[in-house]
């Protein structure tokens, strides 16, 4: 049996990937909704020469420079590639791609010049030194605290007081900044007050957790609760959840299997996005499917509803017609698996019973089915006299409609329509006539 | 100038033939599958597969054990084409939009491998300085084998490129039409996200994770602005990468860093991106049709001549517009009240 | 060149032309708007007044919506001035709704119909300061109004394309403007809101309000009008109905497109017979 051992250090270091996730998933709701992702991606990658440059300059690692540097190289990224796709008329991601990479190209360089005794590995860049985050600690007010996890907690606090603050504007230039514009909000303060924020998170983040989870904080817990809620607010607080979720377990996971933390963390942060993708309650690729599956076969029980009720009216004219077999009726719904399994379930729900001579509906089934029939026949009379299609082109837009018609839409059709549909067959009533 | 720099610069040096003839096919390649990538809107795909091969690499050396060259970039390829169909399926079956399907991908792919790359390097017979050489790139350590690997993969892309040339204009000019013209777009369209996946994982090596992607997006983003003619974009964009894989590759072999640097030289990839982006930078500024200077030049011609043409028709009312505007016999004020109907200008009337 | 001095002098002196004349809406004067060097309106003179619905017409690629956009500043004018209410567009600011295209926006937001309706108070709450009761009771109204205030918290994806546009149409009605510029509000809308929109224009109109719309069926023009701009890249006419509107002027516009024309000739028909 192996056991979690955590340590002081180990919980300082969960610590701050979870500020700095939180920070991140914060910030990041809004990268995603603005369609900006990738600007998140180009960012964590261009602040490298910012960083070099504040390294050279003041041949020290401090903050205050490091994130001046950085912070507005980022802010150039953003209007570079904006300024290269509007007048370069360049797509918006190659324009990206342009200025990111060769600003990290200028980066790698500046670093193979740097003097020996400022070493940074190239590596730690992409990927990072979480784990030895706690080691480097501070004092503030008699309190010996990690460096890292200090600035990450002043740059959580500035990510939630922004967007507690401008909420508003966030949510409005986000979702039409045509119309925020016209009320008189200026789009470009917000945009590029939010990216500067975006990119001093990034440099904070990325000394911390490399560039490479930087992404997938900034992305991953955004778009995972995109998936799970329709509401903003409700958004950014799950993605703030999800982010200190992904860095507690992705920080265990790997002590666990001895290995990178920040790696494990863009794992488990992927892992979890996935299964968002596939088990979202709404939204995910599994209940799609199942909300499909149960829609084609309530249609294809109405169709067989229908047809019965059609059935017996022709038998009232014609005594003698042939009832209908099981076989008839899976074979005129082309789909017969799906058909059995329909006579089969609506046999349960006691809306048809089947015997040795066919098919018949039940007393509840005749009342539902008239049901069916008489929306049909509403929206065929609605469309021929309201559309004026002619009666050859009536019944398959009205097959298809048939089963989405609800009550309220009935009773406003019914004060449209005469008693008869167009093709001069009854409109079976509400209840039946009596 | 020393012997030493003209042997370099005269490619008298055998190693640095090698490095050169590399990187030169490599960029060739690149340039040419770019601007194919670029026009199709796939620019940063190229970035999320060189991201998302690096778990393959790891994949494969766990087990195919020590450096089998071949196999890792088979590892790599097959990672690389994971990680598109995933985006790809993510843009299709979610309400996520592609780019934050792409950072997604990109970075738990990424992450996946450093995690592996870690297990590996702990390992008593693991050798992790073969897998770091994938993140940035060791150009300068190239061998003629390798060279060969990039020739035959540029050769391929090529000949590939050569065959289809018509489908893939269609396929990046307009999707819908190609479709509705009975193309099968979804196999051309995977064709070209392999020809990309197998041209960023040959590059790997070279110049590494991230300026991969560069050197498939900026020679293409450079070319864009000197034609609107397809087959001269590409042949401009493959000429880009192959001069700034030269120049970029002999530059970081002469130009040595301070005494007391990390390296001796100057790493390659990033010289050769660098070289790229300056040619990109000169392309937007001075392109005749689609440059900048240009542009503010006929945008500034532009105002002076409306301002000319509202000038003259102040002075000269009642003599006919300017030759741009026909005529307009109409009612310019739209009031019922007759003094306000009446005609803006005598010609109206 | 008197119109406009004549709008100005009227304008100024409102006690004295408000009994006679409508006061000026939007004042469009000289504008000429280029993307990037290929102008797209030349030259546009108009001068619309208040208190009527105006429909922009004129084939695709026209410059409809670009006018509009012009008005708004959401397009910067190669030369020209526009004035709105005889005000810089910055002053009249407060006094101007919005409606644009349904595909503008990406309806995947996480926001609810009365989130959508409340963002139109966001332009008198100003920076920082967050919509309050009164706020989410005039929205609820507002999507009363148009007959959507059941589906107030539904998230917008969960509507149909119908009911998106009514949403979007009280969101400028919660604006309380009193000029409202609509691009392509019918656009792919079903017979019912068609009709709601239809009535909210008139009530609009009938409270003294102005609407702007670009406006693709030719056949209801005449019927849901009052005035019409024939726009394609130039002026080609602007006026009442029964003087602008004649089979002239549309063919000017659409230039010989045959289907265009007949369609055109039968609207011409219909406006020219009364209607009750």
């Amino acid at each position: 049996m192996h056991v979690l051992a955590i340590s002081a250090n180990d919980a300082w270091t969960i610590a701050t990937a979870a500020t700095c996730a939180v920070a991140c998933g914060i910030l990041g709701c809004f990268l995603v909704l603005r369609r900006l992702s990738l600007l998140g991606d180009a960012i964590s990658h261009a602040i490298l020469p910012g960083l070099a440059m504040a390294f050279i300059l003041t041949a020290s690692r401090d903050v205050v420079p490091m994130l001046l540097g950085a912070t507005v190289v980022g802010v150039l990224t953003a209007g570079l590639s904006a300024a290269i796709h509007r007048w370069g008329r360049i797509p918006e991601d190659a324009a990206m791609g342009v200025v990111f990479t060769s600003l990290f190209a200028v980066g790698v360089i500046m670093m193979a010049w740097m003097p020996r005794s400022l070493d940074l590995d190239p590596g730690c860049v992409l990927y990072g030194v979480l784990e030895s985050t706690s080691l480097d600690t501070v004092h503030i007010a008699g309190i010996e605290l990690p460096r890292a996890f200090t600035s990450l907690l002043v740059t959580l606090l500035l990510a939630a007081g922004f967007v507690t603050l401008c909420y508003k504007e966030l949510k409005l230039t986000s979702f039409d900044p045509a119309l925020a514009s016209a009320l008189g909000y200026s789009v470009a303060l917000i945009h590029y007050t939010f990216i500067s924020l975006v990119a001093a998170t990034a440099v904070v983040s990325f000394e911390a957790v490399g560039s490479i989870l930087v992404i997938v904080m900034l992305i991953a817990p955004g778009a995972t609760a995109h998936l799970l809620t329709d509401r903003l607010g409700r958004m950014i607080l799950l993605a703030a959840g999800l982010a200190t979720l992904s860095s507690v377990s992705g920080y265990l996971l790997a002590i666990y299997l001895d290995t990178s933390a920040s790696g494990m963390i863009s794992v488990v942060s992927g892992a979890q996005f996935a299964l968002a993708v596939f088990a979202a309650p709404r939204h995910g690729i599994i209940s799609k499917a199942i909300t499909r599956a149960a829609l084609s076969s309530r249609i294809a029980r109405e169709d067989i509803l229908g047809m019965l009720y059609r059935w017996n009216e022709r038998k009232e004219v014609d005594p003698a017609a042939a009832p209908l077999a099981g076989g008839d009726i899976a074979l005129a719904l082309r789909r017969p698996i799906a058909a059995r399994m329909a006579m089969r379930r609506l046999a349960r729900e006691g809306l048809l019973v089947s015997d040795a001579a066919g098919v018949h509906l039940t007393r509840s089934g005749i009342e539902r089915a008239r049901g069916i029939v008489r929306s049909h026949r509403l929206w065929e009379t609605f469309l021929a006299n309201h559309l004026g299609l002619p009666l050859d082109h009536l019944h398959e837009p009205s097959h298809r409609v048939e089963h989405f018609i609800t009550r309220e839409m009935q009773s406003e059709l019914t004060t449209l329509a005469p008693d008869t549909d167009p093709h001069g067959k009854n409109i079976p009533p509400h209840h039946p006539a009596g | 100038m020393s012997e030493g720099l003209w042997d370099i610069l005269l490619l008298k040096d055998a190693s640095t033939r090698t490095v050169v003839s590399g990187t030169a096919l490599l960029g060739l390649a690149a340039g040419i599958i770019g601007a194919f990538a670029v026009l199709r809107r796939r620019s940063l795909v190229g970035d999320a597969i060189a991201h998302a091969s690096l778990p393959g690499i790891c994949v494969a050396y766990f087990v195919v054990g020590d450096r089998n060259f071949a196999a890792l970039l088979l590892g790599a390829l097959v990672f690389g084409l994971l990680g598109s169909a995933c985006i790809a399926a993510i843009r299709d079956y979610t309400r996520i939009k592609e780019d934050a399907a792409i950072g997604i991908v990109l970075g738990s792919f990424f992450g996946l491998g450093i995690v592996l790359s870690t297990i590996i390097q702990r390992q008593p017979s693991g050798n992790r300085a073969g897998l770091d050489g994938f993140l940035f790139g060791k150009a300068a350590s190239m061998i003629t084998s390798d060279v060969l690997t990039i020739a035959s993969v540029a050769g391929f892309i090529l000949a590939i490129i050569l065959v289809f040339f018509k489908e893939f204009r269609l396929l990046c000019f307009d999707r819908q039409f190609a479709a509705v013209q009975g193309r099968p777009v979804a196999v051309m369209d995977l064709l070209l996200l392999a020809l990309i996946a197998l041209c960023t994982v040959a590059g790997l090596p070279a110049v590494g994770v991230v300026l991969m992607a560069a050197l498939l997006i900026i020679p293409a983003a450079a070319a864009r602005f000197w034609t609107e003619n397809l087959t001269l974009m590409v042949a401009l964009s493959g000429g880009v990468g192959v001069v700034s894989a030269v120049a970029g590759t002999l530059a970081s072999a002469t130009i040595a860093g301070p005494a007391n640097s990390l390296s001796r030289g100057l790493p390659t990839g990033p010289c050769i991106i660098i070289t790229a982006s300056i040619i990109f930078l000169v392309s937007m500024l001075l392109a005749p049709q689609r440059g900048m200077i240009p542009d503010l030049f006929r945008r500034f011609s532009l105002k002076r001549e409306l301002a000319l043409q509202s000038t003259l028709r102040h002075a000269l009312q009642g003599a006919p517009a300017p030759d741009h505007r026909p005529s307009l016999p109409i009612d310019h004020g739209i009031h019922e009240a007759p003094d306000q109907s009446a005609p803006r200008r005598e010609t109206d009337a | 060149m008197t119109s406009p001095a004549a709008a100005e002098s009227f304008s100024s002196t409102p006690s004295a032309g408000a009994s006679s004349l409508p006061p000026i809406a939007v004042e469009v004067h000289d504008v000429t708007v280029a993307y990037h060097r290929k102008p797209v309106l030349w030259d546009i003179d108009v001068c619309i007044p208040a208190g009527r619905l105006v429909a922009i017409i004129g084939p695709n690629g026209a410059g409809k919506s670009t006018l509009i956009k012009a008005i708004l500043g959401l397009v910067p004018l190669a030369s020209g001035e526009i004035r709105i209410f005889d005000k810089p567009l910055r002053k009249a600011r407060p006094l101007i709704a919005y409606v644009p295209q349904r595909e503008t926006v990406d309806w995947d937001f996480p926001v609810s119909a009365l989130d959508v309706v409340l963002m139109g108070r966001y332009g008198r709450l100003g920076w920082f300061r967050r919509p309050g009761k009164a706020d989410r009771q005039a929205a609820m109204n507002c999507l009363e109004q148009v007959g959507m205030a059941e589906y107030a918290h539904r998230q917008i994806s969960q509507l149909s394309g119908g009911q998106q546009q009514r949403v979007f149409l009280a969101r400028a009605l919660v604006q309380e403007a009193q000029l409202y510029f609509m691009d392509e509000p019918f656009a792919g809308v079903d017979a019912a809101t068609e009709k709601a929109i239809v009535s909210l224009l008139r009530n609009i109109r009938a409270s003294g309000g102005t609407v702007i719309a670009v406006h693709h069926d030719l056949q209801t023009v005449p019927e849901y009008f009052d005035h019409v701009l024939m726009l394609n890249m130039h002026l080609v006419a602007a006026g009442p109905m029964a003087s602008a509107f004649t089979t002239d002027n549309l063919n000017k516009t659409y230039g010989g497109r045959l289907t265009l024309l007949d369609q055109a000739a039968e609207a011409v028909r219909r406006a020219a017979s009364p209607r009750a």
